[in-house]
């Protein structure tokens, strides 16, 4: 079989990927979208393993990890995703601002946003006490 | 593909298991293009088993039928599974629900576009004129994968299942309900989170 075709494959799987992690707004569905990117990545390492021959089975032996890596990494995050939701009522990834700038952005009227927002200010005081 | 169809004569005269790769190829590709634009969360995870089904048949084409059995378990069988109870424990809307996708659709549309050219251009170019030779003994059976998984990667395998230990406490503690009441019961959206990791774990 030419190489080309799972290659090709693996690529458009990937840029699949990558516009649902980018576009998605529900969490579940950009996990769902990770999903087929680290598919996409399997697909490349079984192709190259059957394409090279190699004799210690390099290629499945990662698709085999990262199989399982990706199943720990969908139960950790579904973990979080049930939390968040539990904690602000809404799984929308674009909404969970509490990290971001504290002036602006859309996730001002959030009461946990405000209540994140106000210890920077005295930790920037401790800083600026500490460093004077 | 089809560029390249064109450019080189090898790519004219298929063979019966590259004609069965590219029409699998195109359905897992549909499928998956529809996991990542349907308005319908729950259909999204549908579509998403056609996508990662056709895969297993994919690896079953390039000889590696373990990996394949393991992807319909593993990824059909349990993560679906997952992401369906997310999906329910959320409390997705059923049908069609008009804000799926943010405002910056076009922008990821660019991204994923420019992405897909710079990579499929690069691949093409770079593989073009290499084949994969499927004749002989299976590269991808239980026994050579067996064997060569317990052989030489023993000891990545053994802390995979530390790994996995460890994401099965995290899974549980994340999902521990004593953030609000100090008995801490282990109740309701911790359940499936934690027996899914407890099924990769056994």
């Amino acid at each position: 079989m030419h190489l080309a075709y799972p290659a090709v494959l693996a690529v458009l799987l990937f840029c699949v990927g990558l516009y649902g992690v980018l576009a998605r707004r529900n969490a579940i569905l950009v996990l769902m979208s990770v999903e087929l990117m680290l598919n996409a990545v399997n697909l490349n390492l079984v192709a190259f393993d059957v394409w090279l021959r190699d004799t210690v089975h390099a290629g499945q032996a990662l698709t085999l990890f990262t199989i399982t890596i990706a199943a720990a990494e969908i139960g950790l995050g579904l973990a979080i995703v049930l939390l968040v939701f539990r904690h602000r009522g809404s799984s929308d990834v674009d909404r969970l601002t509490g990290l971001a700038e504290p002036h602006g952005g859309p996730g001002a009227p959030h009461a946990p946003d405000a209540s994140d927002a106000t210890p920077t200010p005295a930790a920037d005081d401790e800083k600026a006490e500490a460093s004077a | 593909m089809n560029l390249s169809a064109a450019a080189h004569p090898g790519f004219l005269s298929p063979t019966g298991v590259e004609i069965t790769f590219v029409l699998i190829g195109l359905a897992t590709l549909g499928a998956a293009l529809l996991t990542v634009t349907t308005r319908q969360l729950v259909h999204a995870a549908l579509w998403l088993v056609v996508a990662l089904g056709g895969l297993a048949v994919e690896y079953l084409l390039l000889t590696a039928e373990f990996i394949a059995w393991v992807q319909v378990l593993i990824y059909v069988g349990s993560v679906v599974v997952l992401l369906l109870f997310g999906l329910m424990l959320t409390k997705a809307p059923i049908g069609r629900s008009p804000d799926a996708d943010s405002e910056n659709r076009l922008v990821a549309l660019g991204v994923a576009l420019a992405a897909a050219a710079a990579l499929v251009w690069v691949v093409v170019d770079a593989f073009r004129t290499t084949w994969v030779d499927l004749h002989g003994v299976a590269q991808g059976s239980s026994h050579a994968t067996g064997e060569s998984l317990f052989r030489h990667w023993v000891l990545p395998f053994e802390a995979l299942s530390v790994l996995l230990l460890a994401a099965l406490v995290g899974a549980i503690v994340l999902s521990r309900r004593d953030a609000g009441s100090p008995g801490g019961a282990t109740t309701g959206a911790g359940s499936p989170a934690d027996s899914a990791t407890g099924k990769e774990q056994s």
